[in-house]
């Protein structure tokens, strides 16, 4: 396909660039644009387009990675139940190396057939019809995610698998956004909106940024020339004094999402109000199963205890997941934390901005 | 996470599944979440879904716009 090349080609970026770079220069302050998707983290880095923009174009990464918004509490429950042997734990990668509160990982625990990793949540069904033992799947995720694990679990529930349950702790971005903007002193000046999340969600769901106070987003692909001219568009609107929602990815995001994912994922979950590691209780900001789905809910089923949030001594990867401080400004980064050996979730996952800044540079 | 690639749809197989192509092999996937997905449509697959179905004309007239912004 043409656009696939075309999209990071440097001939396509630089035209773009200089555009950027015109608009910084007539900005006169410091414009800080979250990347609230952790994937858009890592491409930025990854790209180098970071490095390519006017020094003040500041990116600030957000809350968008859902291993690092996770609350450690959570994890020391899936923890025990695998420690106490009651359970196979079944989930993505990204979770299996993140500490719980005693340091210990579900890693530990590879290869002993307590925990299992899945590439896909349609696995799922195969591995609770061969286990002899309950599985619990770790279910973490934005929007993206949640429709392709509900719609596995829907047909658990249809076929009566008995065996398997899930562990949510899905996380949706639009309360987020909300609990960012109520944050006293703002140091956001505009969003740069995650694309697969938003062709769930569609851009219609971006509408409380159009509101008074409200700042410019932008939805972004995941090419270089994508991002880069998501971040104009921006620069377009704060320049003009405008704050609306924009679709830089029209190929694959439509104004409505795609409605008969989010029917998929309304069928067996509603919003709660649960735990953000940094952001505290967002009111709706998670999804848990609806009363009628609880037979499938390790929560209920294995009666785990209620979670705790708990920041590894000297991590401060709640203010990074807020945006208020960089990955560089902790005293453990690279040295004593590195993704090897990480002290917290936001040097774990490979989208955590700490290990994203650590490989590509900030 | 949500990192989704475009892949190209064979063949559908069944109401739930189709194979798309990844490189030179092929590799099975749900389909249960797009409305009418047929062959030879690309689809944006996320976690074994396909999640949505890739705007082709889209794709060609932003590609179009970066052209004309290079030639500006």
């Amino acid at each position: 396909m043409r656009f696939k090349t075309e999209l990071s080609n440097p001939e396509i970026i630089k035209p773009i660039l200089r555009q950027v770079e015109a608009l910084a220069g007539k900005m006169g302050k410091d414009i800080r644009i979250m990347e609230v998707c952790g994937t858009h983290t890592v491409s930025l880095r990854k790209s180098g387009i970071h490095s390519l923009l006017p020094e003040n174009i500041k990116l600030i990464s957000g809350p968008g990675c859902p291993v690092c918004v996770t609350p450690t509490g959570y994890l020391d429950n899936a923890l025990a139940l695998v420690e106490d042997n009651r359970a196979v734990i079944a989930t993505f990668g990204d979770m299996l190396k993140v500490p719980g509160s005693k340091g210990i990982s579900l890693s530990r625990y590879m290869g002993t057939g307590r925990v299992r990793m899945v590439y896909s949540p349609t696995d799922l069904l195969d591995m609770a019809q061969q286990s002899e033992k309950p599985v619990v799947f770790l279910g973490i995720g934005f929007e993206t995610t949640i429709p392709t694990i509900a719609s596995v679990f829907l047909k658990a529930e249809q076929e009566k698998i008995a065996n398997l349950f899930i562990y949510t702790a899905f996380k949706v971005v639009i309360p987020a956004l909300r609990a960012l903007l109520d944050i006293p002193d703002r140091y956001i000046d505009g969003f740069l909106l995650p694309g697969h999340v938003s062709a769930i969600i569609g851009t219609e769901a971006y509408s409380l940024l159009e509101e008074p106070g409200g700042v410019p987003g932008v939805v972004a692909g995941f090419e270089p020339a994508d991002m880069l001219f998501a971040i104009l568009l921006i620069l377009r609107q704060i320049f003009k004094g405008e704050n609306r929602v924009e679709n830089g990815y029209p190929r694959v995001v439509k104004a409505n999402g795609n409605p008969r994912a989010r029917k998929i994922m309304e069928r067996l979950l509603t919003p709660s109000s649960e735990p953000w590691r940094g952001l505290g209780i967002i009111p709706d900001g998670s999804m848990k199963l609806k009363d009628e789905f609880r037979r499938l809910d390790a929560d209920v089923v294995f009666d785990l205890p209620q979670i705790k949030d708990y920041d590894p001594p000297g991590c401060i990867c709640a203010s990074v997941i807020l945006g208020k401080k960089s990955p560089v400004d902790c005293s453990l980064f690279g040295k004593k934390c590195i993704p090897e050996n990480p002290v917290g979730p936001c040097m774990v996952s490979s989208e955590g901005s700490c290990a994203a800044y650590l490989k590509y540079g900030d | 996470m949500c990192l989704a690639v475009p892949l190209e749809i064979k063949e559908i197989l069944d109401s739930e599944r189709a194979l798309v192509i990844q490189g030179s092999a092929e590799m099975e996937i749900n389909i249960s979440l797009l409305e009418n997905p047929s062959a030879g449509d690309y689809v944006i697959v996320h976690a074994g879904f396909a999640i949505e179905t890739l705007d082709i004309p889209e794709a060609e007239a932003r590609l179009d716009l970066f052209e004309q912004m290079r030639t500006e």
